[in-house]
């Protein structure tokens, strides 16, 4: 993306963090007009995005750098009658790892652990792993595209599950 | 404890055999420790049943999940029935993106989870 974020936030990789986060990307979404479904999903997917880089990219060292920045999704669905939608980048300084390595693990396996990027996926439209130029941290893109036509009788946690924070 | 944190209660019942554990708040990776911490507790004591009472839990991610498995896991061990209960619909959520729902027994109630 080559223009500027419309919103940039710098934060340590703490998880007491995530709360605020979560409500902070949901708070805007809705400002963008992004519908509550979307707004929560979202919402959960940054939070497991967040979670992995303080986890695996930086094994807990709770005061390592990660940055988040804003977009509408398009860029013109401000001025426009685009249906509205958000498109987040979360950046960090972790060792990079091969984006192709970034899947979800078979579920069938019931074990803890490992299902955050399972969860990304699973509830948004875009999530691109990358790695960040200069040879250091890893970059997630992650596009929740607005609803053009509600699909009637849509199933599953695309169509109609809810799963984040409530309504600030 | 600061304003607004997110707290584990471990009850005891008036069922005798039974533990009912109560997260509250946000069950994310800052408070699932916690959660960890208390299933574990109970579970040394060897309850015949432990229930879970998710009434009060708003959210929940993917460390939250973990530790629910991790106690399944030791419960199945110990022969120890789990039950979960009282999830809101966005804690289902999270379950079914999983793909656990069906792994868990999960009631509607706090009385339903007694029987289940």
């Amino acid at each position: 993306m080559s223009q500027p974020a419309h919103i940039t936030v710098h934060l340590h990789g703490d998880p007491k963090y995530l709360a605020g986060v979560r409500e902070m990307v949901a708070s805007v979404a809705r400002r963008l007009g992004v519908d509550e479904l979307s707004c929560s999903q979202l919402a959960l997917a940054v939070d497991e995005a967040l979670c992995n880089v303080i986890r695996h990219g930086y094994q807990g060292q709770d005061e390592r750098p990660i940055w988040i920045r804003i977009w509408p999704e398009p860029l013109e669905s401000l001025k426009s009658d685009a249906p509205p939608g958000i498109r987040v980048v979360i950046e960090d300084e972790a060792a990079q790892v091969d984006p192709a390595a970034m899947q979800g693990r078979e579920l069938d396996d019931v074990r803890p652990g490992g299902l955050g990027v399972h969860i990304i996926r699973e509830v948004m439209d875009e999530a691109i792993y990358e790695k960040r130029s200069g040879g250091v941290g890893m970059s997630l893109t992650l596009i929740k595209r607005g609803n053009v036509t509600p699909t009637v009788g849509a199933q599953g946690p695309k169509g109609n599950a809810s799963c984040g924070n409530d309504p600030a | 404890m600061p304003a607004g944190a997110d707290t584990v209660e471990i009850r005891e019942s008036d069922r005798p055999g039974v533990a009912v554990v109560v997260p509250k708040g946000d069950i994310d990776m800052s408070c699932s420790p916690q959660l960890r911490d208390a299933l574990r507790r109970v579970q040394d004591k060897r309850p015949a049943r432990i229930v879970v009472d998710l009434a009060s839990v708003r959210y929940m991610d993917s460390s939250g999940l973990a530790t629910l498995v991790e106690a399944m896991k030791n419960a199945k061990q110990h022969q120890t029935r789990l039950v979960l209960c009282a999830m809101n619909d966005k804690v289902l959520a999270i379950f079914e993106i999983a793909r656990l729902h069906q792994y868990f027994v999960i009631s509607d109630s706090l009385d339903q989870a007694y029987e289940a």
